[in-house]
């Protein structure tokens, strides 16, 4: 399982740098994504994936008795996912705009001369 | 010491934003609440320096779970001390927006947005939890994104783009720090981590750790090679907004990088020579970008990016006199560069341009303003006594200490091309005749009396910060010294948090 994550999280992040070194705008955009999720598991496979072992301390003791599985990296990644969500759809939303505007998916035309209008 | 009043600012600030949706498209009630939140905010924020002055750390364990466990919110002086600075810039921000920013962006919630990035910034000062910093800075970003695309312009929407995909980088590479640390030591308290750090036994691992936080901190701050967002994107939005993003953002990373790298990290040699090119270099890129450009939004975003690098100095020197000199250079930063922004803004309401070339004879039209305005540059510039002189002495001292001649070197180099470049900027804008084939389209002279001081008292304000600290340099010297003993010696700061 650790091993079949570890190739993952690598695919995950190689694939997210090639596209963000891409000129498109979606493809930044994917590539954001993916390496966003890359590290989301990266956390996930960091805090010691155990199975079957949930972190309840029984009704007899005052302490674990065994390894757990431990909740925070989850609650991290939790947050981490639902703060990404709103970054994502804030990001389409404004890349949908750009095209609209420069009617163009590539980056490198993003530099209008400055004008002078606040 | 616990003390639940200790997130009073960041509470106020959440209130007020949330009161302001409330009276969603009810613009003047929004601007007076919005003055009105800050105006509690900077009493607040005061109180929260005065007592932190006096008492030492204040801790807050929210919802009551103890420190290692649950989210822990510290105060220390460097904290209070940036939280009262970031009150004095919002309430001028605040006042200036007043008039300074357009109704048709105020009724898309200018306001409430303002206030949740104010704080979302309170927050991540204040905070001891290295992922609730995190989430602090999400804050921050999801705001200052609205912000500076709030308006709809093309040029935003292009400085926005390269400012949304650089900070969203930065977080993610941020979060794998947190992740990677988290594996590490089983931590994410900030005290904590500080005394678990030191016990891995692979301290190779630590240090690539470590370049997370400073590649993640380093966008953010703008740094030597991950700048290139900043000086494209921060002549974008309305001036108030670049006053509070070119103010305040940037220092976030600055001091994200001074706690993380004095309380968690110890730079070893490596890093400290990393700092130092850094620094180098990018003192020196954003003096040469800044001799370049025309628009004075972008010569003062080329400067912001060359002042970061002397901060980042003296985190690189890393000895108690560099780093005091860093933080009195923050402090005076922070007032100087918001100040620069909404001068920048008051110049366009003057002259209808930002562009150089098309400004002139203000110095003849309004002699009282320019004076306002010649004290602000003067600080910046550092001519003594005024505030930018006296930290770039402590750092000059500090560097002939640990003999590093090309950051002394850089030092000198960013001073004197700041020196040229705004003494270009007032021959240019104030001292030079109008141009007589531009028709001057001069906003000010129409405006009431009441709105020509909401756009010049808040300038005025700040100015007279800048001033007190240059006058009365000795008490923020011994604010500095005391910051910066506080970052060198982390057993008080640990103690406050955990309790031992």
């Amino acid at each position: 399982m650790e091993l079949l994550l570890v190739f993952l999280i690598g695919v995950l992040y190689a694939a997210g740098v090639y596209l963000i070194l891409r000129r498109s705008m979606v493809k930044l955009l994917l590539g954001i994504m993916l390496f966003g999720n890359a590290t989301n598991i990266l956390i996930f496979l960091l805090g010691n994936i155990v199975k079957g072992k949930p972190p309840i301390i029984g009704a007899d003791f005052k302490v674990f008795q065994d390894i757990y599985a431990d909740p925070i990296p989850q609650a991290l990644i939790l947050t981490a996912i639902v703060i990404s969500f709103g970054l994502t759809a804030f990001a389409i939303v404004l890349l949908k705009r750009v095209y609209a505007l420069i009617n163009s998916d590539d980056l490198d035309d993003l530099n209008t001369p400055e004008e002078e209008d606040i | 010491m616990i003390d639940n009043l200790i997130i009073n600012t960041v509470l106020i600030h959440l209130f007020t934003a949330i009161t302001q949706l409330i009276f969603w498209r009810k613009t003047v009630t929004q601007r007076i609440l919005s003055v009105a939140g800050c105006f509690f905010g900077l009493v607040s924020a005061i109180r929260l320096f005065y007592k932190v002055y006096n008492q030492g750390i204040l801790t807050m364990n929210a919802a009551n779970w103890d420190a290692p466990f649950g989210i822990v919110f510290v105060a220390d002086l460097f904290s209070s001390t940036l939280v009262l600075l970031t009150a004095i810039a919002g309430i001028s921000v605040s006042i200036f927006s007043a008039t300074g920013i357009g109704r048709a962006r105020m009724l898309y919630g200018y306001f409430p947005i303002f206030h949740f990035l104010m704080m979302g910034l309170n927050g991540a000062f204040l905070t001891g939890d290295i992922f609730n910093l995190y989430v602090w800075f999400e804050v921050i970003i999801i705001s200052s994104f609205v912000l500076m695309t709030l308006g709809g312009r093309k040029a935003q929407l292009e400085g926005a783009v390269k400012y949304m995909a650089m900070n969203i980088l930065a977080s993610t590479f941020f979060l794998t720090g947190i992740g990677i640390l988290y594996g590490l030591t089983g931590s994410l308290n900030m005290a904590s981590l500080a005394l678990e750090v030191p016990k891995i036994s692979n301290q190779a691992l630590i240090n690539i750790t470590a370049m997370f936080f400073l590649i993640g901190f380093g966008i953010k701050s703008a740094v030597f090679p991950l700048y290139f967002w900043l000086p494209s994107s921060y002549h974008t939005p309305p001036s108030a907004v670049a006053a509070t993003f070119g103010g305040l953002l940037t220092k976030v990373g600055i001091y994200a990088l001074f706690r993380v790298f004095t309380l968690i990290f110890t730079p070893d040699e490596f890093m400290k020579g990393t700092f130092i090119v850094l620094a180098v270099m990018t003192i020196l890129t954003g003096a040469f970008g800044a001799l370049i450009k025309d628009n004075i939004r972008r010569l003062f975003s080329y400067l912001i990016v060359c002042h970061i690098g002397f901060m980042i100095g003296g985190l690189g020197l890393y000895t108690t006199l560099a780093i005091t000199g860093a933080i009195f250079y923050l402090i005076h930063d922070i007032m100087v560069k918001t100040n620069l922004f909404l001068i920048a803004g008051l110049i366009r309401q003057l002259r209808g341009s930002m562009h150089m070339g098309k400004l002139g004879g203000i110095y003849a039209a309004y002699p009282k303003i320019s004076l306002l305005i010649a004290v602000v540059i003067f600080s910046l510039v550092g001519i003594p006594p005024l505030s930018g002189f006296w930290p770039k002495i402590y750092l000059f001292n500090a560097s002939f200490a640990s003999q590093q001649w090309f950051y002394v070197a850089a030092i000198l180099i960013g001073s004197i091309v700041t020196l040229y470049v705004i003494a270009k900027f007032w021959a240019q804008v104030f001292w030079k005749d109008a141009c007589d084939d531009e028709i001057i389209v001069d906003n000010f002279q129409n405006l009431s009396k009441f709105k020509k001081g909401l756009l010049v008292v808040p300038i005025l304000l700040m100015a007279s910060v800048s001033v007190y600290i240059g006058l009365n340099a000795e008490v923020i010297i011994q604010v500095s010294t005391r910051i910066s003993n506080e970052l060198m010696e982390k057993t008080p700061y640990i103690q406050a948090v955990l309790g031992t």
